[in-house]
């Protein structure tokens, strides 16, 4: 039996007892501070971005649409475009990326799903490892070891399939007895290849994450109705990792647009619009920043601003994309189907 | 079933089965896992096979020469021959299952062939300069890019870049945990916004960082190219990055461990300070020393801003101001084999630095150990070789 308190108190007697909603003393004194030191942050990460863009403006301004249409980049004659650039920068990326999607989704699945469980956080390290190698090693990999090998790699493209247009040499004969090796190397092919390996461990890392949070349950009822490895892997991990998958794999592409210096170590600079990925002679915006700044009067300055503006609007882009979607994928939102 | 079976027993009493010693040794059970020696010796001939050939078409039937080849070839070919072998005892399924394994092993092997030939690659075109002790104890200047090893060293850019790291740090890590801090444990809609512009700055390119310290400090305001720039262009690429991951530590703080504080009648940033912190400890020392590592690596944003000196600088608002990434940048620019000989020993150098970087970012965050430390483990082992 439950016995109740008698209540005997009156009524008017009884009255909440007074919270703070406002923190006091020290509280304050932390509130404000962190307040504070958030506001500064966004101050400085905010200013650059404003500043980018403020900087930019007098550029489009000038060149008007011509400055995404014009492929040359001669200030001296005032004819400023990045169309080639910008088409240099997404070759270089979406070669980086045809080599290291399949790289990436695969190590990822070899880690979560076949490796012994004794070596799988070693694995684990090793592909942050690579993450974190500077990008200059892995242009000094490229450029010295990969790049011979990419070259001849190119010729026998150019001999096979060189009846498509982007696998097309100009200027140089297949077929030749004595093959011209310097029509090959320095080209978007070689750079992209030296990007992969940096992008690499990047978009695996976030797609292993979301394949080792791919349901227990669903896994074991899979092998429990006969299915093979490669069935549960193919019906459970797969259709519940899709979202990491495209995730990780924009985020790598992200950082794929903005690298630097392995591509400025490797390209030989052009300026045309040339889907010949296999022959010599490209551009990426952030080489075109690192080649031309020293010389740059304050206008040129301002349009190689803007040329960054534009690269950081498009990495931006890639990269909120990416994070909506590897968000949806963990919250499980997108695992009812 | 259990009560039909069992005696009616005093209630109580706890019964203990006994050992039969004359029975035999217990079978261990059997891995249902684990692959039969059938299926190895399936999986070695395959591959043995493939190896086959791949020399019988690489070698005689085909005009593919050197080694890549090869190796491509006996891929194919090793890939195929599974599929054959599968083929013979099992159905479509287990051909497709074991061809699946076959390619996600052999796309992991590549990737650590991809990262081993790295690290061989640098450290044996490498290694030359690193067996003289110049190499780390003196400047380059006065030392021609054809001078031999015996001359010259790359201590200016080894201090330039501690020097430059050292700032960045000093820069980004108040502001970068205090921004979490503010991120999680204060709030608010402003919060929200500073969350967001931080995140969005992540996907700052980093020379773009460095071409906005260049054209603010060095043309607007006519500062000199110096460490110092070179410092903060880092501190703007890495601020982003340690606020964000250290966000992302700082949120996983199980929030039962706050609320206890809390109502324990600690302040919140008494909470903040002796719960949530040493809590998120670990974590957030990964978080910086991998940001860390990432400066130190990042050559782009030092390009534009600081400058190639010669010598040793200590100075980082004093003029020009080297940096590993940015020697290894510009001596492998000069094309003199010395001085790409020598880059590639700088590139060691700051290779082996990322690895330490590294591996202590990986001690830290590992979980605390309530066993014996390592040095008591190490000196009892020991103490057992000696005493027997």
């Amino acid at each position: 039996v439950t016995t109740l308190p008698a209540t005997e108190l009156p009524a008017d007697d009884v009255r909440p007892r007074k919270l703070a909603r406002t923190s006091t003393g020290g509280d304050a004194v932390f509130e404000y501070a962190s307040r504070a030191v958030g506001a500064s942050v966004l101050v400085i990460t905010g200013g650059v971005g404003l500043f980018l863009a403020w900087q930019a403006y007098p550029t489009l301004k000038h060149y008007g649409w011509s400055f995404f249409t014009e492929t040359a980049w001669e200030p001296e004659s005032d004819t400023l475009g990045i169309a080639a650039v910008l088409l240099g920068t997404v070759e270089v990326a979406l070669v980086a990326m045809f080599f290291a999607f399949p790289l990436a989704v695969l190590t990822a699945l070899f880690i979560t799903e076949y490796a012994p469980a004794s070596l799988k956080a070693t694995l684990v390290s090793l592909v942050d490892l690579m993450a974190a190698v500077p990008s200059i090693v892995y242009g000094l990999w490229g450029f010295f070891l990969v790049m011979p090998h990419a070259a001849a790699l190119a010729l026998w493209l150019q001999q096979h399939f060189g009846w498509i247009p982007i696998f097309a040499v100009e200027n140089s004969d297949p077929n030749a007895a004595v093959w011209d090796a310097s029509r090959y190397v320095s080209s978007a092919f070689c750079a992209g290849i030296a990007v992969a390996m940096m992008v690499m461990p990047m978009s695996c890392a976030v797609i292993r994450q979301v394949f080792s949070q791919a349901p227990m349950g669903e896994r074991e009822a899979a092998l429990a109705l006969g299915s093979t490895k490669w069935g549960m892997i193919r019906t459970v991990v797969l259709p519940f990792g899709r979202g990491g998958i495209i995730g990780g794999t924009m985020l790598g592409l992200g950082r794929a647009l903005g690298e630097t210096i392995a591509v400025v170590l490797i390209i030989s600079p052009s300026f045309e619009i040339k889907p010949r990925i296999l022959e010599i002679g490209t551009m990426t915006v952030s080489s075109l920043i690192a080649g031309r700044f020293g010389e740059a009067s304050a206008s040129q300055l301002s349009a190689l601003l803007a040329a960054g503006f534009v690269l950081f609007m498009i990495t931006l882009v890639v990269n909120t994309v990416a994070a909506v979607i590897v968000n949806r994928s963990r919250s499980g939102a997108g695992t009812d189907a | 079933m259990t009560a039909t079976q069992q005696p009616a027993r005093q209630a109580g009493s706890t019964h203990l089965p006994g050992y039969d010693d004359d029975a035999a040794p217990a079978v261990p059970r059997r891995y249902l896992g684990a692959s039969t020696p059938d299926e190895k010796f399936t999986r070695l001939g395959s591959w043995a096979a493939g190896f086959g050939l791949a020399w019988l078409v690489t070698q005689r039937l085909l005009p593919l020469e050197g080694l890549p080849w090869f190796l491509v070839v006996w891929f194919l070919s090793g890939i195929a021959v599974t599929a054959v072998t599968a083929a013979m005892t099992g159905s479509r399924t287990d051909v497709v299952d074991r061809v699946a394994g076959t390619v996600i092993t052999c796309a992991a092997l590549v990737v650590g062939a991809a990262l081993l030939t790295t690290i061989v690659f640098v450290v044996s075109r490498g290694w030359r300069p690193l067996m003289h002790l110049n190499f780390f104890v003196d400047d380059m200047s006065g030392v021609g890019p054809k001078d031999g090893f015996d001359k010259g060293g790359i201590l200016h850019a080894i201090i330039g870049s501690l020097i430059q790291l050292g700032i960045a740090l000093a820069i980004t890590l108040p502001l970068g945990i205090g921004t979490a801090v503010f991120m999680t444990e204060v709030g608010g809609r402003f919060a929200r916004v500073v969350r967001t512009v931080v995140e969005a700055m992540t996907a700052l390119p980093s020379i773009v960082a460095g071409l906005f310290i260049y054209t603010v400090l060095i043309v607007t305001l006519g500062y000199p190219r110096s460490g110092l720039a070179a410092s903060l262009a880092i501190a703007v690429m890495m601020l982003p990055i340690i606020a964000r991951s250290a966000d992302v530590v700082l949120r996983v703080v199980p929030g039962g461990l706050r609320e206890a504080s809390l109502a324990l009648g600690a302040s919140r940033w008494r909470t903040v300070w002796h719960v949530v912190l040493p809590t998120a400890r670990p974590g957030l020392a990964t978080a910086v020393i991998l940001g860390v590592a990432r400066g130190i690596g990042e050559t782009s944003p030092v390009l534009l801003t600081s400058g190639a000196a010669a010598f040793v600088v200590t100075n980082p608002t004093d003029g020009v101001m080297n940096s590993l990434p940015l020697f290894i940048y510009s001596t492998v620019r000069s094309g003199e084999p010395n001085a790409i000989t020598r880059a590639f020993g700088a590139a060691t150098v700051l290779l082996v630095l990322v690895l330490i970087l590294f591996v202590t970012a990986r001690l830290l965050a590992r979980p605390r150990r309530s066993g014996p430390s390592l040095r008591s483990r190490l000196r009892s082992s020991v103490l057992n070789r000696v005493s027997r």
